[in-house]
């Protein structure tokens, strides 16, 4: 019989009777072909797969990672709980022991989602990546973890959920963000002031392949997360980078996301996007799966697969070099961008325009970080739509010196109601998340 | 009358069952070297003085094509597995003559690789050379479309005895089981074929020209005629048939875990109601994962038999057994010498029943009859531990829509049903125990022939609808038909409803009793470049298990009578 060398879990979840609308590609129909591929190469009858249900995320677990306006039930249905839930199923299966790596295929997506959510951004309403983290370093006390986003889209959403984490290190390959959707994502965006270096950009050139994904692994990738040594990989495993998606523009292919996958070897894969549900997703899933288990996927394609026909631009490897040279000498620089940032500014300010696509809503936001010498600092955010909903958020960070703690709660406590539709306070010190209205 | 014979690994049960509920009923030993002894003896034992045309059918479970299948005593098959992309299909290898040729469909049933003919026939003659005689045809997605195995068939002419081809044997997706199961219908055709050609040819030359139905796994039965085309249903009906025995005493109202006590397992079965479960996929047999559909039952190597050991200080039962117990002339005690210690009237030498358990006492430090209750407890724990980890395991099954997810049915038995010798003893015990109210199945003894007997043919049928393409399938009936674009999903399942009826009536059932009930029914939209181009349909559909619609007559005279006479002593023990 079959045996999988690394005992895996898996959470299937394609919510068959969930869509944002019955032509959108985040419907029914996405996961079916997958579902009907993974059942017939018979993939949960090899010893060492093992399919789990999955949990439902409690509106708590939404607390430790957004602020929600008006709050949570307005923005989510019980499938983004349910997608959010499987995520945690499996990262507790991988803490238990019970598998050494899991994979959660589960639908709606999540790394477009930010820390305020105000609706709808790139098919995510939730984080499900940050929400099954945040639970982990809650419920297990996990430290320091690492984030591979290999979907094709920047993962803006949980880029500017850990912006300011120095413990979450936060890598993103996608197409480069002047060509496609959000726009971000370029390589000198590395993180907050006391948090620099813990998050890494590469974006890459359209119709890029196999070889070149490979290349930015071998020289970027793995390289960063050696330096950082996270305790666990989480791989927010999205499928637009494929030859055959409609939305991007990429050349990735079944075999080159599992080699993919058993070179970052993750202990969970988390689906995020990938549109071509009968061309890509049924084979690239099959491929990640065995990856993750240790099974020989070698024979594993598309129908269509031609390496000749995907082949990226002869100048894309030069690039992909000059790219991690420069990303690297970065890196070995940020302890002292850090440390500069701290002896010479006392807060931080950003102002950002955040453009919600799914649901048309336009937030403008104003960042306040507190460059705090001793911890990551406390955070406020004062944000207004152009339905002229506006909210005060205070947030803590789970590793907040005394003093950052007490300015947070100074923050919450003065603020003015009135000018307000709802002011929030995520205490993750204690886990305490307050909401105060007029 | 009915006949219901349940040929099991010590003893051939049979009964005859009438108006007077078990009008006879026969207890004979199992003669493994030749079945045909055994089935024979007690078909003789309870038709003795009826009158051949008062007997409606006889029933028959057997452990003919289990035990081949076991001890892997099973004739050259050949094996022609066509792959494509994917897992090696090496991987899935079932025997010598396995043979992977070129060809491709995908996931929606359209063709990626054409077969090649040279190829086939280059197979086929090689096949023919060796010796084979019967053949499994198997293709990846074959259930979506078929093509490539009825080409296959086509270029093997009729050259051999039986060839089964993957895309007849179930609607479930599952490209390894299917080889499995294409392999274990070939490898039984020629012991099936030959056995119940032998049984219907005594039946005739005896006078007694009564149709035969066969139990399957899924406590369903059908016609000797339809089980030649998939002998491989009736493989585990053993498990099924005292199941099906133990359903006419299930509360409606609540569900129920059958437990069968017997010497060396104790077999687990969920009723969810009077409906028995079905496993998720198919049977599992020997080192086989099937798609056959099967009861969803477990067996734990723990039984009034099972070997009792003190080790460190610790009370183990089972999981073997060293032999029967010392009360019966054992060597080593058993939870059974722990019952008669205790008072069980259970025959057997008490003696040598207290001897075993005062081994056990001195072991743990306490006295015999201590040691008898703890022993005895164990087991009870035991048997209830893994029943509701069964029921665990059941309402862990995963589920693929949140309707299901959020308002799914779960498991929640209230009551246990037990059979088998020391059923009696067991029952008050773990009611005391456990929150459940136990309650012991009449005529426990023959319980499994009864179930053959009373057993209804029960069957499952997929449909598949794409109307893009353009076509309707329901691979197990080769049922194939073109569609309208506007072919609606409530049209889908009166199809289905349809070609259910058509195939339970040619496996033997009676229009008029047969309960059916929709399974699974999805639609999608399918959209390409953001516009709606069809609809694919899924709807799976079954015939429930469950016993014949005038059953109850028979049932309420056994609840009535504590005891049967035999009417024959043939070798009853
Ligand atoms: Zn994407
Ligand atoms: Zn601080």
């Amino acid at each position: 019989m079959l045996r999988a060398a690394s005992r895996t879990g898996l959470v299937f979840f394609p919510a068959f009777d969930w869509a944002i609308s019955p032509t959108h590609p985040e419907r029914e129909e996405r996961l079916l072909y997958t579902q009907d591929q993974i059942f017939e190469e018979g993939l949960l009858d090899i010893d060492g797969i093992v399919e789990f249900k999955p949990d439902l995320a409690t509106l708590e677990d939404v607390r430790r990672v957004h602020f929600c306006a008006p709050d949570e039930r307005s923005v989510l249905t019980e499938s983004h709980l349910i997608s959010a839930g499987g995520a945690m199923t499996i990262a507790r299966a991988v803490m238990a022991r019970k598998v050494e790596r899991g994979f959660a295929l589960v639908r709606p997506p999540g790394h477009h989602a930010m820390r305020v959510v105000h609706g709808a951004r790139g098919f995510c309403n939730i984080n499900i990546e940050a929400m099954m983290i945040e639970h982990l370093r809650a419920a297990y006390g996990v430290d320091r973890i690492a984030i591979v986003d290999t979907d094709c889209h920047h993962g803006d959403g949980t880029q500017d959920i850990y912006w300011h984490d120095p413990d979450t290190l936060f890598i993103s390959i996608h197409q480069d963000g002047r060509t496609l959707y959000p726009g971000s994502g370029f390589h000198h965006e590395l993180g907050g002031p006391t948090a620099m270096g813990a998050t890494i950009n590469i974006p890459l050139p359209p119709r890029t392949s196999e070889e070149g994904f490979l290349r930015a692994m071998e020289k970027i990738v793995l390289p960063a997360l050696e330096e950082f040594r996270p305790e666990l990989i989480i791989n927010s495993a999205g499928q637009d980078n494929h030859y055959t998606d409609p939305i991007t523009n990429m050349n990735f292919s079944a075999q080159g996301y599992a080699t993919l996958t058993s070179m970052l070897q993750p202990h969970i894969a988390v689906l995020e996007g990938g549109y071509s549900i009968e061309g890509a997703l049924p084979y690239v899933n099959v491929g990640i799966i065995l990856a993750l288990a240790g099974v020989d996927y070698s024979k594993v394609r598309e129908p269509d697969y031609d390496p000749d026909r995907i082949r990226q631009s002869p100048d894309t490897n030069a690039y992909i070099d000059r790219l991690a040279e420069e990303i690297m000498g970065y890196l070995r620089r940020c302890p002292e961008f850090i440390a500069k940032n701290r002896a010479t500014k006392e807060f931080a300010q950003r102002e950002r325009t955040i453009y919600y696509d799914t649901d048309n809503i336009l937030e403008n936001q104003k960042e306040r970080l507190r460059v705090c010498p001793v911890c990551s600092g406390v955070l406020s955010i004062d944000s207004l739509t152009d339905r002229g909903y506006h909210i005060y958020a205070v947030h803590i960070p789970r590793k907040a010196c005394p003093d950052c703690v007490a300015l947070g709660y100074e923050w919450f406590d003065a603020v003015n109601l009135r000018s307000y539709d709802r002011v929030f306070l995520q205490d993750r010190t204690t886990d305490r998340y307050e909401v105060r209205k007029a | 009358m009915i006949i219901g014979l349940d040929v099991g690994g010590t003893h051939t049960d049979v009964v005859l069952l009438g108006d007077h509920g078990i009008e006879c009923q026969a207890k004979i030993p199992t003669t493994h070297e030749d079945l045909l002894i055994c089935v024979w003896k007690g078909l003789e034992a309870v038709t003795l003085g009826v009158r051949p045309h008062d007997v409606e059918r006889i029933v028959l479970s057997t452990t003919l094509t289990t035990n081949a299948i076991a001890e892997e005593k099973l004739p050259p098959v050949g094996m022609i597995v066509s792959s494509g992309p994917g897992l090696d299909p090496e991987f899935f290898r079932t025997n010598d003559h396995y043979y992977t040729v070129s060809g491709s469909i995908d996931h929606r049933g359209r063709e990626i690789q054409p077969l090649d003919p040279m190829e086939i026939e280059a197979v086929a003659s090689r096949l023919r050379k060796e010796g084979v005689r019967h053949v499994g045809v198997v293709g990846k997605f074959s259930v979506r479309n078929p093509k490539h195995e009825t080409q296959i068939q086509e270029i093997l002419g009729d050259h051999f005895e039986y060839v089964v081809l993957g895309h007849r044997l179930s609607g479930n997706l599952n490209f390894p089981r299917r080889i499995a199961t294409a392999y274990l219908n070939a490898a039984v055709y020629p012991l099936h074929k030959k056995f119940f050609d032998a049984v219907r040819r005594s039946l005739k030359k005896n006078g007694l020209p009564i149709p035969i139905h066969i139990l399957k796994a899924d406590g369903g039965t059908m016609s000797f005629d339809a089980s030649l085309d998939l002998p491989g249903q009736t493989i585990l009906s053993g498990p099924a048939a005292s199941v099906m025995g133990s359903l006419p005493f299930a509360s409606e109202s609540v569900d129920t875990i059958v437990l069968d006590i017997g010497g060396t397992t104790t077999d687990m079965a969920v009723l969810v109601g009077t409906v028995p479960l079905l496993a998720a996929q198919g049977a599992e047999v020997g080192r086989f994962r099937t798609l056959i559909r099967a009861l969803n039952t477990t067996s734990l190597a723990l039984g009034g038999d099972s070997a009792v050991r003190v080790i460190d200080g610790r009370l183990h039962v089972g999981p073997d057994r060293e032999g029967p117990a010392m009360a019966f002339g054992g060597s080593c005690p058993t939870p059974t010498d722990a019952i008669i210690v205790l008072g069980g009237d259970l025959k057997g030498d008490r003696d040598a029943a207290e001897q075993g358990m005062a081994q056990v006492a001195r072991a743990l430090g306490v006295s015999t009859r201590e040691a008898a209750q703890q022993v005895f407890d164990a087991a009870c724990r035991g048997i209830l531990n893994a029943a509701e980890e069964m029921v665990r395991a059941i309402n862990a099954k995963p589920v693929y829509t949140v309707h299901e997810l959020l308002e799914g049915y779960q498991v929640q038995p209230k009551e246990l049903l037990i059979l088998g010798g020391p059923a009696p003893y067991f029952a008050r015990r773990l009611q005391e125990i456990s929150p459940y109210a136990t309650r012991i199945v009449p005529q426990w003894e023959v319980a499994n022939a009864v179930g053959a007997a009373l057993a209804r043919t029960t069957c499952e049928l997929t449909l598949f609808v794409d109307t893009e393409r353009g076509i309707a399938t329901a691979p197990e009936e080769a049922f194939h038909q073109p569609v309208k674009r506007d072919f609606t999903l409530d049209k889908a399942v009166s199809l289905a409803l349809e070609l259910l009826t058509h195939k339970a009536v040619r496996e033997g059932a009676k229009p008029d009793d047969m309960e059916t009930e929709v399974l699974e029914k999805l639609q999608f939209n399918m959209v390409r470049g953001f516009y709606t181009t069809g609809k694919y349909y899924r709807v799976k559909v079954q015939v429930k298990p469950g016993l014949i619609a005038d059953y109850r007559s028979v049932v309420e005279r056994i609840q009535d009578t504590d005891t049967t006479a035999p009417c024959s002593t043939a070798g009853s023990s």
